[in-house]
């Protein structure tokens, strides 16, 4: 059984649908005589719904696509195949100055709160910009109005209005950042490791504010982590990415509490260790190797060489992301038979 | 970022408690402190890049105003004193050369034209240099490789071979030698241009930028070109040092200014003939030209680190 919020939310025409996405780049290689490009397939086939003031978590470890992802979906990079449908409409192939006009609905929060900033434009500057580009002949009165208010709305002090990013915690930056991504008023939102960067005791405080916010402006949120614990809170379902591909999408209590997929699941039983650096080496706990290199993915299902329940028709066949009959989403052969259920310990 | 770093305002902003909030927006707005001013005031407290500064000014206003108040002209011919030491009673406070001409003149005027070399020929090099390299490094793609091949090409050509041939075939000229020596250093502008546009270009603002739908020519003109002004800057204060340096090693040779117009590297290169008899007519253009280049490094260091406060915090 779903849960009861994203039961409720599934009821209502989704704002964002995504068909398919699938995201290439050419990567050179060889020296300087014998150069070639191979295609390096960051996204492959995503396919996700996305309704009206829903949160869609997406977890993986680096390299797995989910920036990539984010991009594909505002069109700051080309997918090589899909569909992106905005309320019905594919912003796929639109030419530069239709998506330029779509920007206004959908908006990024980006990883690195400093670098996402300008160092040389004050906070007024940074968050009017876009007031700029999509209302030129807006009055300089009016804009300052609007800063200031959108700075008290993420708890900044709207009289350090002429301070530069520099003179702001990490914290007060990423703050800085979701003002600029709310000023336009946008539907959507895309939080592209917003908190990766920061302090733990900050990171909570971070995504209060995007709660809180969320509640109060019916925004759609999709954010992106590489660890569980982190999208926990926020998320009505969560999608877990590998190698560009979607392992499962489920609703969050489900994921949390019986994985379908035995990826989900070295993720989950990683989350309880609260210091970083062995959340590093435990992330994905349980698994032999390395994640492949995107470059050549294996064949079969991508999880195989790693998967402690791989039997043979796992290296042929790709398993395909399908319903199970309670509602969430799985891309793996033997979902119905595996039992992982977390058993809380202690 | 550490959580101590959190500013009170920060916290309460959190907690949801409004009176400090408001206290603290009574007090007016705050006044922010630019990258630039940050960097000015970095700058203020090198104490050898002050101290190379105000040298610097002082010699150009002695190079620029000495002549004029000078009672000698540059290549008037003192008979009485033909090869004078240093000395105050006759007039001639450094000395005169074999042809009996001031050298303190000389020095002066010679000056004028190794700085003028300097700086013209580095604006010429700024110039070409900062738009090639921006549009190399801006459009990326097939345009920036076959701009920075043609870049290699010419890099590889040997450049003292390069001026000799403009020698001879135009004639010894000053025009040349800025076009020389400027045609020359671009190539090196160019580069870390077009290096520092491409790392500018990939930086999350200006994707931030690019996801709020602003336009390129505003990209251009709000986010990288600001960003990029440090670098050309200090870059710039090191290239001008480089092409005194150059100047001086063609005259030298003998292929630089020509009489009776002299420069510091002539000068040096005259001195050097009679630096057993007359050892005056080279230390003092030695002097000034060295005191001028260490001038140049310590500012254009100076300015570096002020503008780069990498380990700063
Ligand atoms: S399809 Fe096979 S290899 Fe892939 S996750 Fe399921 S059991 Fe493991």
């Amino acid at each position: 059984m779903s849960g009861p919020a994203s039961g409720r939310r599934r009821k209502q025409r989704p704002v964002l649908k995504v068909q398919d996405l699938a995201v290439t780049y050419d990567i050179q290689q060889g020296g300087l005589l014998r150069r070639h490009t191979r295609p390096l397939n960051a996204v492959d086939g995503i396919s996700f719904e996305l309704a009206r003031g829903e949160t869609l978590g997406v977890v993986g470890e680096s390299g797995c696509g989910k920036s990539t992802l984010a991009r594909a979906l505002l069109g700051l990079v080309q997918p090589r195949r899909g569909r992106v449908l905005w309320l019905g409409e594919d912003l796929v192939g639109l030419d530069e100055k239709t998506l330029r006009k779509k920007r206004k609905e959908l908006q990024i929060i980006f990883q690195d709160p400093l670098a996402s900033l300008n160092p040389r434009m004050t906070v007024h500057d940074i968050i009017a910009e876009p007031l700029w580009t999509f209302y030129p002949k807006i009055a300089r009165v009016q804009v300052e109005e609007r800063v200031r208010g959108m700075m008290k709305m993420v708890g900044l002090l709207p009289n350090q209005i002429n301070r530069y990013p520099h003179e702001f915690s990490g914290g007060q930056c990423q703050r800085i950042g979701i003002a600029r991504a709310l000023v336009l008023n946008p539907r959507l939102i895309i939080c592209d490791e917003p908190v990766s960067a920061l302090d733990v005791s900050i990171q909570a405080q971070i995504i209060n504010l995007l709660k809180d916010l969320q509640r109060k402006l019916a925004l759609s949120l999709i954010f992106i982590a590489h660890d569980l614990a982190v999208v926990k809170h926020i998320s009505d379902r969560v999608m877990v990415m590998y190698l560009g591909r979607a392992m499962e999408v489920s609703s969050a209590p489900n994921l949390y509490r019986r994985p379908l997929h035995p990826y989900t699941s070295a993720l989950v039983k990683a989350v309880p260790i609260p210091d970083p650096a062995a959340r590093r080496r435990t992330a994905t706990s349980g698994l032999r190797g390395d994640m492949p290199s995107p470059l050549d993915p294996p064949a079969g299902c991508v999880f195989h060489p790693r998967c402690p329940y791989a039997v043979k028709r796992c290296e042929i066949e790709v398993p395909p992301l399908r319903r199970l009959p309670q509602g969430d989403w799985v891309a793996c052969h033997l979902a119905e038979e595996l039992d992982l259920t977390i058993v809380k310990s202690g | 970022m550490k959580s101590s770093e959190l500013t009170g305002n920060e916290r309460e902003a959190v907690a949801g408690e409004i009176d400090p909030f408001e206290a603290a927006l009574r007090l007016g707005d705050v006044k922010g402190r630019s990258p630039w001013e940050d960097a000015w005031h970095r700058l203020l407290k090198n104490r050898a890049a002050v101290t190379a500064a105000i040298i610097m000014g002082v010699m150009i206003l002695v190079v620029v105003i000495g002549p004029w108040v000078i009672s000698w002209d540059m290549d008037y011919t003192d008979w009485d004193h033909t090869n004078s030491p240093p000395s105050l009673a006759n007039g001639h406070w450094f000395g005169t050369d074999a042809v009996g001409r001031d050298i303190l003149v000389r020095t002066l005027e010679g000056g004028r034209i190794s700085l003028l070399v300097g700086f013209v020929a580095t604006i010429v090099s700024l110039l070409i240099g900062v738009s090639y390299g921006a549009i190399a490094g801006y459009y990326g793609g097939v345009t920036d490789r076959v701009m920075m091949r043609l870049v290699d090409i010419i890099y590889a050509l040997p450049f003292m071979f390069f001026v000799i041939l403009l020698m001879v075939v135009f004639g010894r000229n000053i025009v040349l030698i800025f076009v020389a020596i400027g045609a020359v250093n671009w190539l090196d502008m160019a580069r870390i241009v077009r290096g520092q546009t491409l790392s500018l270009k990939r930086m999350e603002f200006v994707e931030a930028a690019r996801a709020c739908g602003v336009e390129n020519r505003d990209i251009i003109r709000r986010h990288i070109v600001p960003n990029l002004l440090g670098v050309v800057m200090v870059y710039v204060t090191l290239t001008i040092p480089q092409v005194i340096l150059v100047e001086s090693f063609l005259s030298f040779l003998g292929l630089g200014v020509q009489e009776p117009m002299s420069s510091w590297g002539a000068l040096v290169s005259d001195g050097a003939q009679d630096m057993e008899s007359a050892p005056w007519t080279l230390v003092f253009p030695a002097v000034f030209l060295t005191v001028t280049l260490y001038c140049f490094n310590y500012i254009g260091d100076g300015l570096r680190d002020a503008l780069d406060p990498k380990d700063r915090l």
